[in-house]
């Protein structure tokens, strides 16, 4: 196995200096990790987290495809605010419950779960339900508050944000899940996928004093991408947003979005979004700054996009 | 007879471990009814006019003397502890070797009368420096605190790096020079005169052991020895902690004891005794204060009110940015600033027990007498948590009223000032917008500006002062949205909801 997966690497890596290295974005990572997928996105609609779950990772071929026996898996939920579930303003924890779970059945060794919160770290693992669904799950959360557990990376493709400190659980896992909850933001239009990478990070007030938005793009070249970029759209935040003001900024969607493609997943949340409050998806510049960087592609139309209503 | 030491050290154990715990207790895990033990002490429940304690301290010690100074205090028994401790290092002969001293009338009624009138003028300096429940509380804070802080971080550095995270490190950021400086020499000075001379600070400057021991000259239970059985083998004497026992004339000085019970658990012949006094007035041997004395101390009692009814609430003053010159913050619940300055004893519980540490203990922002008392300062990440009533409940002297959440989240402790010429919005033609995210009611919201570009604006009536904007903005040196404090504290205006979404979403929109 470990041999197919290192002549890949080699062929893809042989052609990247030659070739223009654009197609090869959604096939494979700096770890040599190849996952040859059919489908570039899934989107569930009309069933609970963890039945859209299931379904979509079935649709990319399986948990299997991501998670070997005795893998270290880190899974990055949004947990940046002291709220509780049904105010949106975290991801679902039943979500992220049921993402443990899948990935300990296939035996995974342990999965870690953290975020740089805004508020509180422990209110906010509490509050948002997240840590009791980890726990409950056989996961584990890790604190994010903890200055020493973030080590220096470098991000050469960045415009702005040249280098800053991330989260170490990141550099030493074998595959990682970036998980956000789609939501209105009042600093940078909307969080999804590339806003989440800000909680991987330790420095951000860098984000806010150099270009919030190239900067989101710029974290989003980080060398060790996430697996799957799956994005929480049962409940959303239409208002408000980051943290909201009441219930009144929630709407329940019950619809899942899942992607390896950032700028996709990113894209496809947008028109998603639009439907409740009607977004100019320029305005969110990140987006076509991120495709600018090569990170991903907003062209829905040029992918393999499975669409599932339960 | 020896079994009331035993009862005397539990009680102690009892109300000394719990509040001490509680203060140092940095993950919130005790339960917040702790601070209810914290009611029992005699200034709080002074300064909260609190009947119902006042009248039960009030039956104790016309009951049982000063035996508060035993096991409710917790300088006391900490005093005690000390003194315990100092014994072992000290050689056989030596153990117990406390000796009668006369009283010292003169220097703890003066400091008693001047606190007083102090009070009266209107500042609460030396209620904050003398009570000792807040001499303790600040020893807590200031210096137990940061050690027990840092044995936990040493632990979970350890802990951490084996994959368990049960342990996890916390920041220390309560370090204030003054109030170290304060605390530590408090601590100094105590403890190097119950290592050497057990209650000495209790009977000698001490306010509130000052008005008991009035009390206790009265209290229908005291110390008598019988001298007919007495050998004055001088043991009792030699236990006694407060030096009051005079074996030479039999008696017991009713105003300096604190009813430890040592004395009856070392006497070999149970001539010395607890028991309901007879005569109802006692011939006290009292020490003449002399003319000299008593010009010396009405001369320095009125400099010293006069000084420091002028010295209060006067602020920094200067011509640096206006973030230096802005009103101090009080903690929510304070009212208005006439109601905290005279109420807070600065005992450091509040700003123990806030989750995100953002109260400190002041220097000048109140002006002298407000010398410790809480404020808030804001720092990246430290700004006052929305969702938390924790400091307005755990306060024992109702400078802070107690607030249910509802109201503490429309209570307007600041507001938050917006400087544009600053913005980075303004200055680098960029987004930003951390302050609005962090704003829980959005009085800090976002408004179209050029070029697709939104900037912040401030509606005030919105605005609870919690200083989320000011934590988060990233300019620097001085951020260009920070929080001026208010004297009196109204409530913000109720926040709008959003108009609730009623359409049917069915498709995804790709």
């Amino acid at each position: 196995m470990k041999r197919r997966d290192f002549f890949k690497s080699a062929v893809a890596v042989g052609l990247a200096s030659v070739i223009n290295t654009e197609s090869f974005a959604a096939t494979s990572n700096a770890n040599g990790m190849a996952v040859q997928s059919d489908v570039d996105m899934v989107a569930v609609m009309g069933g609970e987290p963890a039945a859209m779950l299931t379904r979509a990772i079935k649709e990319f071929g399986g948990i299997n495809k991501y998670v070997k026996k005795g893998y270290k898996v880190v899974i990055k939920p949004n947990i940046g605010w002291d709220k509780s579930p049904e105010l949106a303003a975290n991801t679902n924890p039943d979500l992220v419950g049921a993402l443990v779970k899948m990935c300990k059945n296939a035996g995974a060794s342990e999965v870690l779960v953290f975020d740089h919160t805004c508020q509180d770290w422990k209110k906010c693992y509490t509050n948002s339900g997240i840590e009791k669904a980890v726990t409950d799950a056989g996961g584990k959360m890790v604190p994010g508050n903890d200055e020493s557990m973030y080590v220096e990376v470098d991000f050469p493709r960045a415009v702005s944000l040249k280098k800053n400190k991330i989260h170490k659980s990141l550099q030493e896992c074998d595959v990682w899940f970036n998980v956000p909850v789609l939501k209105h933001h009042g600093g940078a239009k909307n969080s999804i996928s590339m806003k989440n990478l800000m909680g991987i990070a330790w420095d951000r007030k860098f984000f806010h004093q150099n270009d919030l938005h190239q900067c989101i793009a710029d974290i989003s070249t980080f060398h060790k991408k996430p697996a799957l970029n799956i994005v929480d759209a049962y409940r959303i935040m239409k208002t408000n947003g980051p943290q909201g003001k009441s219930g009144n900024d929630v709407v329940l969607l019950k619809s899942l979005i899942v992607s390896p493609d950032f700028v996709a997943a990113d894209t496809a949340a947008m028109k998603m979004f639009a439907q409740v409050r009607p977004t100019e998806i320029s305005d969110v510049r990140y987006i076509g700054l991120a495709e600018k960087l090569k990170v991903g592609t907003q062209n829905l139309d040029k992918l393999n996009v499975k669409k599932i209503k339960l | 007879m020896k079994f009331l030491k035993k009862i005397r050290v539990a009680l102690a154990i009892l109300f000394f471990l719990p509040i001490l715990l509680f203060f140092v207790d940095f993950t919130g895990r005790l339960p917040i009814q702790f601070h209810a033990l914290l009611k029992f002490q005699l200034i709080p429940a002074l300064l909260s006019l609190n009947v119902i304690m006042i009248g039960f301290l009030l039956v104790l010690s016309l009951l049982f003397g000063r035996i508060y100074c035993s096991f409710i205090c917790p300088l006391g028994v900490f005093q005690d502890v000390v003194s315990w401790k100092s014994r072992l290092f000290k050689k056989k002969k030596k153990k117990h070797k406390f000796n009668y001293t006369k009283p010292q009338h003169l220097l703890r009624y003066s400091i008693l009368i001047i606190t007083i009138l102090v009070f009266i003028a209107g500042s609460s300096f030396l209620v904050i420096l003398l009570d000792p429940y807040s001499i303790f509380g600040r020893f807590a804070s200031q210096l137990f605190s940061p050690l027990v802080i840092w044995a936990n971080n040493g632990i979970a550095s350890i802990t951490n790096g084996m994959g368990n995270y049960t342990f996890y490190k916390v920041e220390h950021v309560r370090f204030v020079p003054v109030a170290f400086g304060i605390s530590a020499l408090f601590f100094v000075t105590v403890a190097i005169m119950s290592w050497f001379r057990g209650r000495l600070y209790c009977n000698t400057i001490c306010p509130v052991g000052t008005t008991l021991g009035l009390l206790s000259r009265f209290s229908i239970f005291h110390f008598e020895i019988n001298e007919s059985t007495c050998t004055s083998c001088g043991k009792c004497v030699k236990n006694c902690k407060s030096e009051c026992i005079d074996i030479k004339n039999m008696k017991v000085d009713d105003s300096r004891c604190v009813t430890c019970f040592n004395c009856v658990s070392v006497c070999k012949n149970e001539s010395m005794k607890f028991k309901i006094r007879y005569k109802k007035s006692e011939k006290v041997v009292e020490e003449n204060i002399s003319k000299k004395g008593r010009r010396t101390f009405l001369l320095t009692s009125g400099a010293l009110v006069g000084s420091l009814a002028m010295a209060k609430a006067t602020n920094i003053t200067g011509k640096k940015d206006s973030i230096l010159k802005r009103k101090p913050i009080m903690p929510p619940g304070a009212q208005n600033v006439d109601h905290f300055n005279t109420h807070c004893t600065g005992c450091q519980l509040c700003v123990s027990k806030c989750p995100m540490q953002v109260l400190k203990p002041a220097t000048l922002q109140y002006g002298i007498s407000g010398i410790m008392q809480p404020h808030l300062q804001f720092s990246t990440h430290v700004f006052c948590t929305y969702e938390c009533t924790i400091c307005s409940e755990v306060c024992p002297t109702e400078a802070l009223h107690s607030l249910k959440m509802e109201d503490k989240k429309l209570t307007q402790i600041g507001i938050a000032k917006f400087r544009k010429d600053m913005c980075v919005v303004f200055t680098e033609e960029k987004d930003c917008g951390a302050c609005s995210e962090h704003c829980p009611t959005q009085a800090v919201h976002m408004i179209p500006y050029k070029n697709g570009l939104t900037i912040p604006e401030v509606t005030d009536d919105l605005c609870i002062g919690c200083g989320g904007c000011e934590s988060i903005c990233p300019v620097r040196p001085y951020q260009a949205i920070y929080v001026e404090g208010v004297t009196k504290q109204v409530f913000a205006k109720k926040p709008e909801e959003a108009k609730k979404f009623d359409k049917v979403i069915d498709d995804f929109g790709f």
